[in-house]
């Protein structure tokens, strides 16, 4: 338990991805779906971040020539989370996208809805 | 032959469009025939129960039940698994973590002289794994284009713009001046965290963002003719693909001379100074702007149906 | 810096919570833009100012703005489909 106080930023990058999974799954509106898929992009993102940070140490910028590796925190899991931030925004502007397209054909958010008319649209075929 | 070719690729979008709306006339014709259309926020759910259909949505009902506790279930199941494993993770910012490996303190004691970048995220995502970055640039870009398959709005080209002014800003005064306030800082605040990507924090993608803002910020408030001068569909298409063959031939020759030691003509550059960073400096601004035209390419897909 | 972190993470995962149980979409919306920009802060305590610069543009900016939008169009096309429900029914009158 005493590791949960320590590990406080890891904690809780799980329980955003648990609240981000669980409105992923448990909602049927499409907008906050797709919000839920967001906020367990950030969690991943504050999880690696926090595997490379080091207690009382700066970030990667070297400063007064100084190139020693035990004056810098982990400079990788910034350099992956920095692409993922950017990759997150044009997936989510594709799923905007098809929701945008889903709503004017159906005239509907909600997922089932949206399920029921596509079958009943491809039984009349 | 330009205009030929844009013609071209208007008939193409044009095609497309045709092509999804006739599925759409069809469908709702054929919608309409068999049964009254309803209103949009009323359930529009079929009736069911009385054919063979009843089976099925029965079955649906059934799924509907046990759906949320399945899912609640997963989830939970899913949580715990996750608190066991941060139980038992390395203590958070402890200096003789795992993740502090051999390859870190290479990139941290050999990265600014290798590189020539005084930031060391920007050494490492343009230049020692540069090669994951011209994907991310790929992903941006054909995003962009999946978005434009799907909103692409040929009706909105001979529409006047004036006409959709109660859905724009641009008649705001206060927003206005404020947007003539605002807007110079913004823009040289994204162009200077471009430049400086391997001096100071930053570089392509949140450069990139910063400018993509600036340019939503500045189509909002003079609207999209002032802001078509200077992006539209020409010069998006020219500015994103030029920059994209940049960074894919000058990587590919970096890696090519690299991998085989031949001799190369680009040096690795001197680090603190702007212009002597080796090749990062031009991919950063190749990065800047691909992620500018991609993030101003969605906003005004979104607000209008075309670049 | 401790109490800092904590009181952040906690407005995050509040945050989180409120943007799930919220149900008008817009609110739910303006949440999440706050949570990017705490978001942004922790990662300048995380020492990684260039998260923070890219977050701060890119979740409290572009990603805002796009669902924004996407909501307006919505609207939008509830608006054309009523009016054009009004004037089928106006015919059959």
């Amino acid at each position: 338990m005493a590791s949960f106080l320590t590990n406080n930023v890891e904690v809780v990058a799980i329980v955003l991805f648990s609240i981000g999974f669980t409105s992923l799954l448990l909602h049927k509106n499409l907008v906050k779906k797709i919000i839920g898929l967001n906020i367990m992009d950030t969690a991943v993102d504050l999880f690696l971040a926090s595997m490379g940070y080091v207690q009382g140490k700066t970030a990667p910028i070297v400063e007064n020539g100084i190139v020693e590796a035990s004056s810098y925190i982990n400079p990788l899991p910034s350099g992956l989370v920095l692409t993922s931030i950017v990759v997150s925004v044009s997936v989510t502007a594709l799923m905007l996208a098809l929701t945008v397209r889903l709503y004017h054909r159906y005239h509907t958010l909600n997922v089932d809805e949206i399920y029921l008319l596509a079958r009943e649209e491809v039984r009349r075929k | 032959m330009k205009k030929k070719s844009r013609t071209k690729n208007q008939s193409l979008f044009a095609r497309i469009q045709s092509f999804l709306d006739s599925q759409d006339d069809r469908l709702t014709e054929e919608m309409e025939r068999d049964e009254e259309p309803e209103p949009p926020h009323e359930s529009k759910l079929p009736v069911w129960g009385q054919t063979v259909e009843g089976l099925a949505s029965g079955e649906i009902r059934f799924f509907d039940k046990i759906y949320p506790f399945a899912a609640f279930l997963l989830a939970l199941f899913i949580i715990a698994v996750l608190l066991v494993t941060a139980s038992r993770l390395p203590r958070f910012g402890g200096d003789s973590n795992p993740a502090l490996n051999e390859v870190t303190e290479r990139y941290l004691e050999d990265g600014m002289e290798e590189t020539g970048a005084v930031n060391l995220v920007t050494g490492i995502i343009l230049d020692y794994r540069a090669f994951d970055t011209l994907g991310e640039s790929h992903v941006l870009f054909t995003a962009a284009v999946a978005v434009l398959v799907l909103l692409f709005d040929a009706a909105t080209e001979k529409q006047d713009l004036l006409e959709n002014r109660d859905y724009d800003l641009a008649g705001d005064t206060v927003f206005r001046e404020g947007v003539r306030f605002l807007l110079p800082v913004i823009l040289l605040f994204g162009v200077y965290v471009v430049l400086n990507g391997h001096l100071s924090p930053g570089g392509g993608f949140s450069g990139g963002a910063i400018l993509g803002a600036g340019l939503i910020l500045h189509s909002l408030g003079y609207g999209f003719a002032a802001t078509e001068k200077l992006v539209n569909r020409k010069s998006y298409g020219a500015l994103t693909v030029c920059s994209l063959c940049f960074y894919s031939l000058s990587k590919a020759y970096s890696f090519f001379t690299g991998a085989n030691h031949l001799p190369s003509i680009i040096t690795s550059g001197v680090p603190g100074r702007i212009f002597s960073a080796g090749l990062i400096l031009p991919l950063n601004i190749c990065v800047g702007i691909v992620v500018a035209c991609t993030m101003y390419g969605f906003f005004s897909l979104y607000k209008r149906g075309r670049i | 810096m401790n109490l800092f972190l904590w009181i952040l993470l906690g407005f995050l995962v509040i945050c989180a919570l409120a943007a799930t149980f919220h149900r008008n979409l817009l609110s739910t919306v303006i949440i999440f833009m706050g949570y990017s920009v705490v978001m942004s802060v922790i990662w300048v305590l995380l020492q990684s100012p260039d998260l923070a610069i890219t977050e701060a543009a890119v979740g409290a900016g572009v990603t805002g703005v796009l669902f924004f939008v996407t909501l307006k169009k919505i609207r939008q096309v509830d608006d054309e489909y009523s009016e054009g429900k009004k004037h089928e029914e106006e015919k059959q009158d």
